[in-house]
């Protein structure tokens, strides 16, 4: 039921952890099936030069949280805001239909911690 | 990799000696029971010789037994037979919280039909209060439907005392034992059924069969209309090696419950044991001594089963999970939910159901990969970290 990214990114989850002195945290909790995940950011020059997340959820959600993570390090904050959870799901080579509504809300808790990140100037 | 099948409370392996037993009846003895002629005489036989197996682990009387398709039919039958057979009264039926879809399911749809229902809600351990049970009695109650075993949590009802109430009150007594049969001794005198229900595919036979015990004097509408088969309680050509096979896995789980079932027990001991002393906030989701002896249901604080299910899939282990994220499976447990656990809890609920195969070598394995599985698992979850630090 999943592709072999899936589970290769939930085998070996990349950028697991917290970041003790983070310049950005936000978080998503999905409202149907209360999988949660939580984003932490180190941003210089309007760039993401780490990420770490924390995920409670399903092999989905500990998919793209890590698909996630790997997309935007190294990316400006311009462009991890047009990141979409569609687009995590596609470079996930997909998600099955009942994950997308559930599990699939990292680039949503990305953008939480990028808000978190700009709220405090 | 080996491959470890700790799922046997969502199907069985069908067993050698039953498989043997039904071959020749897909070709040589190809019959219609039903015919006259010596195409259908000795299927026949073969039939009845069935009834009485299944009759006899039982405790009921061969013209008892109707075959079914399967433990759903059974327990639509067993419902809306019962509801439809009572038909000009107004009409009462007492469930519980923690049934099969296939009973509650069936419930509701009377429901919409006009039956008042009551839903019994059980305990931190599955079960009912009886006293519960006799104060929601009416005098229009026609039924109540209880199960013999839970299929997620092992938790085993008092059937014999939910009985006792139902016959002194004249009310009918449905229980599904879908999960028993082999598992414990089922016997519908002592537990004064009226109605049980079975599947073969739970207990070694194939998936396609199951029976309805009917007491005598029992009426029943049928569920399909058709021909006389089953004493015009359900029509269809019958379903002969599966009824052939259904009849000595009976045979064989009778055998098991002196055979197997301690040793079976003696795993699933060493198991929940091994996990307990193993993993720290760990809950056994079910009652711990009135258990199906296969049954072990538990639940791992901060994480989620679905993830746990998948690592322990890559390591050749197969269990299920009440996780609402498994929406194939049993998932979204209404049974964890209504023992009042905890969501997260409930969320992480992992079911492992062994069987005759199962072996101390596979419970060890277990015991071996599913403590790094978990701490994975917890070390990537915030609530985790969150309760670490305070
Ligand atoms: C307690 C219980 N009742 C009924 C059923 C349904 O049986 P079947 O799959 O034969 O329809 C099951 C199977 O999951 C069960 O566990």
């Amino acid at each position: 039921m999943y592709s072999d990214k899936v589970i290769d990114h939930f085998t070996n989850p990349r950028n697991v952890g917290v970041i003790a002195d983070a310049d950005g945290v936000g978080e998503k909790v999905s409202a149907s099936c209360g999988d949660r995940m939580k984003i932490f950011l180190k941003v210089s020059d309007g760039v993401i030069e780490d990420i770490k997340f924390q995920t409670y959820g399903c092999g989905a959600a500990i998919a793209s949280s890590s698909m996630m993570s790997e997309l935007v390090v190294g990316k400006t904050l311009e462009q991890a805001l047009a990141l979409t959870n569609d687009d995590v799901a596609a470079a996930l080579d997909g998600l099955p239909a009942p994950k997308m509504h559930c599990s699939n809300l990292a680039a949503d808790a990305l953008h939480e911690a990028i808000k978190n990140y700009q709220d405090k100037g | 990799m080996k491959r470890i099948y700790l799922d046997n409370n969502a199907t069985t392996a069908v067993r050698t000696e039953v498989l043997e037993a039904m071959l020749p009846f897909y070709r040589e003895q190809f019959g219609n029971p039903s015919s006259i002629h010596w195409a259908g005489r000795s299927v026949s036989e073969a039939v009845e010789e069935a009834r009485e197996r299944v009759a006899r682990l039982l405790n009921a009387r061969p013209e008892e037994i109707v075959f079914t398709s399967c433990g759903s039919e059974s327990n639509s039958l067993a419902l809306r037979g019962s509801v439809d057979f009572f038909e000009a009264r107004d009409r009462h039926v007492i469930t519980t919280a923690v049934e099969h879809p296939a009973v509650l399911n069936s419930v509701r749809f009377l429901e919409k039909q006009g039956v008042a229902v009551t839903v019994l809600p059980v305990d931190g351990d599955g079960l009912v209060d009886l006293e519960q049970l006799e104060v929601a009695i009416r005098p229009d109650t026609i039924l109540i439907s209880a199960m013999w075993g839970n299929n997620e949590t092992g938790t085993l009802f008092p059937v014999a005392e939910i009985g006792a109430i139902a016959r002194r009150h004249k009310i009918r007594f449905h229980t599904d034992a879908v999960q028993a049969i082999g598992r414990v001794p089922v016997d519908v005198q002592a537990a004064e059924v009226d109605l049980l229900s079975l599947s073969g595919h739970k207990f070694g036979a194939p998936k396609g069969v199951g029976a309805l015990y009917v007491r005598k004097g029992t009426g029943l509408t049928p569920l399909i209309h058709g021909g006389h088969q089953e004493r015009g309680r359900r029509a269809g050509t019958l379903n002969v090696p599966g009824i052939v096979g259904l009849g000595v896995a009976s045979e064989l789980a009778t055998a098991d419950l002196d055979r197997q079932v301690p040793r079976i027990r003696a795993l699933r001991d060493r198991l929940e044991a091994g996990i307990l002393s193993r993993i720290s906030e760990v809950r056994v989701n079910g009652h711990r001594q009135q258990r199906l002896p296969n049954t072990l249901n538990v639940s791992f604080a901060y994480i989620e089963g679905e993830a746990i299910l998948l690592f322990l899939d890559m390591q050749g282990v197969a269990a299920s999970s009440g996780s609402a994220c498994m929406s194939d499976s049993f998932g979204n447990s209404h049974v964890i939910d209504a023992m009042g656990v905890d969501p997260m809890m409930a969320n992480s609920s992992i079911r492992f159901g062994l069987g005759p195969d199962t072996d101390e070598e596979d419970i060890d394995f277990v015991l071996e990969i599913l403590p790094p599985i978990i701490k994975k698992l917890r070390d990537m979850s915030p609530f985790y970290s969150e309760k670490a630090a305070g």
